[in-house]
């Protein structure tokens, strides 16, 4: 066991997939031309003032249901100030002592296949920033406010996990239920989704936290858990050279890999967060939150539970298969056309699939094997057209030639031989031509089983039907 | 010379649909009497002469068809810190010097529709902060009963040019008594709305918990037309409240007898200039003469409102200014050195000593460690001050008292003192913190200058108050004094 113990807490920015900002009527797009979906509200004009945007807080409502939260039925807007080029009012509306979502939790799955809950402190409905140019003209700074305004939910966990895997874990759990809720699109190179790590190190046994260090903007999985590493190693050297770790936020450097000083707490900004007089305190009643929750999909650990009772798969099956919507809508689709083979479904859909998506770095929604063009080919399997090996290079075929595999499986002649007395016919001309091996195999050598069903496949470009293949080899071999 | 700038909103407004004169003719007046007047007064800070007469001829176009509404081709003007499209809104300040509104305010754009035609901009202390209009980067405004006086702030300007006959009315804001004050001052009425009642949308800011616009004009029945206007729930103001309006020019005409008047001891103070309190108390006889009764009425926590005020106003103008950073529009120092440098000298140039010294009070009471201390502390006593008002309410159907503790005092008198001149808003402040509609009446001269009696309403109840008004206006004759050199 190691002398030390870290502690993981995470702040997680989820960009709201609302078509307008939260306090004005500009679109939230992403790649427009910089400033062109800013409006006078966005670039803190004098004189306007924002206006709640209803679809944000829905948003956070549902955010809340899922993670079995308190909605609070009082919420407030506050004002935190600080001056930036790119914050346009010289404040942000956050919220501060009355979040919209209270305590919740979140279940995740550790490696070793147990089950751990992460406590979620509160969840809070904010505006973003605008964007800081600083290489795009040259000698001045060119500022970007089409992101100002653009709504996001802050995610704040409990300072629960143990390792940067049990961070990660926690991230993409969260990442996975919101886009189930359909509030985020997840999208984390457009910064839709990205987080601050608070990490700390004690020595194991203590109940007292350490100093912690707060890394900043982590907008990928990979970064999070090589941040978090590379932080704990960092401060036990520090520790355990006798040095101390002060509390400041840091940056993660992805090119170094190291995170690095950004500003100490006495440099930190005293925000002077007071309630936002411009907008009234956000009153929910219960008949809203429940008009919310009757929108509230089939979540992510529900349907894990489903796909393991109705399709008898495992529970770490019918957690890769549950990690994304899409991916389970395509494996629900596939299954609905051999419904009978729920683990042959799972198998391909885990497999030759998602090595080919990954390979070519697209998504199970790309459209580039529908569901019903992968059921084709496992129906041709059931029905016992082509073997489970063949399959697989039909589905290259599919996947290269985007044809169904009826298609490929006729025009590469790749239909399996069924007809018995086809394949006997096979099987005696390759015994004719062995006739060394056929009597080592008679001699009892039943290892060259084997070589014979490779001799038969060989002759038949391995469409030969294997099951009917080992019945009538066995039978001949005997004589 | 034709004696126009004698008539009151009310009736320019019939005078100009039976055709007895011209809006072109109306407004030639009046932008010659505000050209006249501008080296003496300097109650405006723009003037829109071309814009204005272009209107004018389209207001007659629409008279002549029988078309237009309530207030077509009457001439108004506006506080400088409402935007108004295309035309510089400078809020009284360095800082917006150079800034064009590309936008209506929600106020000016609904006086627009109504048919009433902007002047100009008027003068104001800087960003309403200020009860003197000494503050203004564009100079004092001077009292037109006396060019030695202050017209009073923070409204001074839209003040000064109707007690001077310069236009018919004009609007302007009321964070701590902004259109109370100088309308006592100047011997106009002038009229605050509950909190929420007109849209804040288009106003610069300077407290947002406590801005809220309203009407000045030689009578009430012109502010109620004006206000009539001016108020209703708009969506782009959170804190606009969707409520009706009533008409509250056809509710000016109801008796008055049995109305319950509230007379605030605590306005009655010390402080209160003994002939300046015979004079409302005068005001009050004549209300007793309409059948109204009077009974004294204690607001205990009433007297905390100035410490109260200069905390929450300060705090959220703290705020609502940081804006003002130099970066995308207003003041810009030259050849910034870097981000600070930017920062510190574009707001250190740009802004006032006042407008400073509130920032930095507003900054501090807000900071960690002096909140609880402060703001909240000073947000409970509002919520006590607020409560006071509601329990008072139960009782009497409007409060009255003093405007201001003294008529008009000299220029520079106060300046040296921040606090004497934040005394000077003692009994208006109250209407503010508690969001609620109030008005100054003229009710008489205490050596040549005028008095103003306030009135205080209930939430939503502007019919009152302005009612109230006008039965005085029935029976006196304060509010049509005009100064001598603008007869």
């Amino acid at each position: 066991m190691s002398a030390w113990e870290t502690v993981i807490g995470l702040e997680i920015h989820a960009q709201l997939a609302t078509r307008s900002k939260i306090f004005s009527g500009s679109a939230t797009a992403y790649g427009a031309p910089p400033n062109a979906q800013a409006s006078l509200v966005d670039l803190g004009y004098p004189g306007v003032l924002p206006v709640l945007n209803a679809a944000a807080v829905r948003m956070a409502v549902k955010l809340g249901l899922a993670i079995d939260a308190q909605v609070t039925a009082h919420s407030v807007f506050a004002r935190k100030n600080y001056f930036y080029p790119d914050l346009p009012k010289g404040y942000q509306i956050s919220q501060y002592e009355l979040p919209i979502v209270a305590k919740g939790a979140i279940d995740i799955v550790l490696e070793d296949g147990t089950v751990k809950r992460v406590g979620i402190t509160r969840a809070h409905l904010e505006e973003d920033a605008g964007k800081s140019l600083h290489e795009v003209l040259p000698g001045v700074t060119g500022i970007d406010l089409n992101r100002a305004g653009t709504p996001l939910v802050e995610i704040v966990s409990e300072p629960e996990m143990r390792s940067a895997k049990e961070a990660v874990a926690y991230m993409k759990k969260v990442h996975t239920l919101v886009r189930y809720l359909g509030i985020c699109d997840g999208n984390m190179q457009e910064g839709s989704f990205r987080c601050d790590a608070n990490v700390s190190v004690r020595r194991s046994g203590s109940d007292k936290f350490g100093t912690r260090a707060e890394i900043k903007n982590l907008n990928s999985f990979r970064f999070v858990e090589r941040a978090i590493n590379y932080e704990v190693e960092r401060q036990i050297e520090l520790l355990e050279s006798g040095g101390q770790v002060v509390q400041e936020t840091r940056l993660y450097d992805p090119d170094k890999g190291e995170t690095r000083s950004m500003r100490s707490k006495e440099e930190a900004n005293d925000y002077r967060y007071f309630p936002d007089p411009d907008l009234l305190p956000v009153e929910l009643d219960a008949a809203f939150i429940e008009s919310v929750r009757a929108t509230l999909p089939e979540l992510p650990d529900q349907k894990a539970a489903r796909f393991s009772r109705e399709h008898g798969l495992s529970a770490y099956d019918a957690g890769v298969l549950t990690a994304s919507r899409e991916l389970a809508d395509y494996y629900e689709a596939v299954v609905a056309a051999v419904p009978e083979e729920p683990k042959l479904a799972a198998n391909w859909v885990m497999g030759e699939l998602a090595a080919a998506l990954n390979r070519d770095n697209l998504e199970v929604g790309s459209g580039k094997l529908p569901a019903a063009r992968l059921a084709g080919l496992l129906q041709r399997i059931v029905d016992q057209t082509i073997s489970g090996k063949i399959a697989k290079e039909v589905f290259e075929a599919m996947w290269a030639q985007g044809a169904d595999a009826d298609a490929i499986i006729e025009s590469k002649g790749l239909r399996q031989i069924t007809d018995r007395s086809a394949i006997e016919r096979v099987i005696d001309e390759v015994m004719a031509k062995n006739p060394g091996q056929l009597a080592e195999y008679r001699a009892g050598k039943d290892k060259l089983f084997g070589f014979f069903v490779g001799q038969v496949m060989k002759a038949t470009d391995g469409k030969a039907n294997p099951a009917q293949l080992n019945e009538l080899l066995k039978k001949k071999l005997g004589g | 010379m034709s004696d126009l700038h004698r008539q009151s909103v009310t009736q320019l407004a019939a005078g100009l649909r039976a055709r007895r004169f011209s809006s072109v003719e109306l407004v030639g007046a009046c932008l010659a009497r505000i050209e006249a007047s501008q080296a003496a007064l300097n109650a405006f800070v723009t003037v829109t002469g071309e814009p204005a007469l272009a209107a004018a001829a389209q207001a007659d176009r629409l008279l002549a068809a029988g078309d237009g509404g309530p207030l077509t081709g009457v001439p108004i003007a506006h506080k400088d810190l409402f935007c108004t499209q295309g035309v510089r809104t400078s809020c009284g300040s360095r800082m917006l010097d150079n800034f064009v509104s590309p936008y209506d305010a929600t106020v000016v754009a609904k006086l627009k529709a109504a048919g009433a035609i902007s002047l100009g901009k008027t003068n104001m202390d800087e960003f309403a902060m200020g009860s003197s209009n000494e503050t203004s980067f564009y100079g004092p405004v001077r009292n037109p009963w006396n060019p030695a006086l202050v017209p009073g702030g923070s409204s001074g300007g839209s003040a000064a040019a109707v007690a001077a006959r310069l236009v018919p009315g004009a609007t302007g804001t009321d964070t701590g008594g902004s259109i109370r004050q100088p309308a006592a001052l100047c011997g106009i009425t002038g009229m605050k709305a509950t909190y929420g009642r007109v849209s804040r949308h288009g106003m610069v800011a300077f407290a947002s918990s406590l801005d809220q616009a309203g009407a000045l004009a030689p009578s009430a029945a012109d502010c109620a037309l004006l206000l009539r206007e001016m108020a209703g729930f708009d969506e782009r103001d959170s804190t606009s409240v969707d409520t009706p309006v009533p008409d509250y020019v056809a509710a000016l005409e109801q008796p008055l007898a049995g109305l319950k008047i509230g007379l605030l001891r605590e306005f009655f103070d010390k402080g209160l200039d003994p002939a300046y309190e015979r004079c409302v108390r005068e005001a009050l006889k004549v209300y007793e003469g309409l059948g109204a009764k009077l009974t004294e009425v204690s607001l205990p926590s009433l007297p905390l409102s100035v410490p109260v005020y200069y905390v929450v106003a300060p705090a959220e103008c703290s705020s609502n200014l940081a804006r003002f950073d130099g970066v995308r529009f207003g003041h810009r120092c030259e050849n910034p050195r870097d981000l600070n440098d930017l920062y510190r000298r574009s707001r250190g140039e740009g802004f006032g000593a006042e407008v400073k010294r509130r920032v930095m009070t507003g900054t501090y009471v807000l900071s960690a460690g002096y909140y609880d201390a402060y703001y909240l502390k000073a947000q409970r006593v509002r919520a006590l001050i607020n409560a006071d008002f509601i329990r008072a309410f139960k009782e009497v159907d409007v409060l009255m008292g003093p405007t201001t503790p003294t008529p008009a005092f000299a220029l520079g008198a106060k300046t040296a003192d921040p606090i004497t001149m934040y005394l000077n808003d003692i009994y208006t402040i109250g209407a503010n913190l508690a969001g609620l509609p109030a008005a100054s009446v003229p009710c008489g001269f205490v050596q040549d200058l005028p008095v103003g009696l306030q009135i205080v309403g209930p939430h939503f109840a502007e019919a009152r108050v302005l009612t109230a008004a006008h039965a005085l206006q029935r029976a006196t004759d304060w509010h049509t004094r005009v100064p001598r050199a603008y007869a």
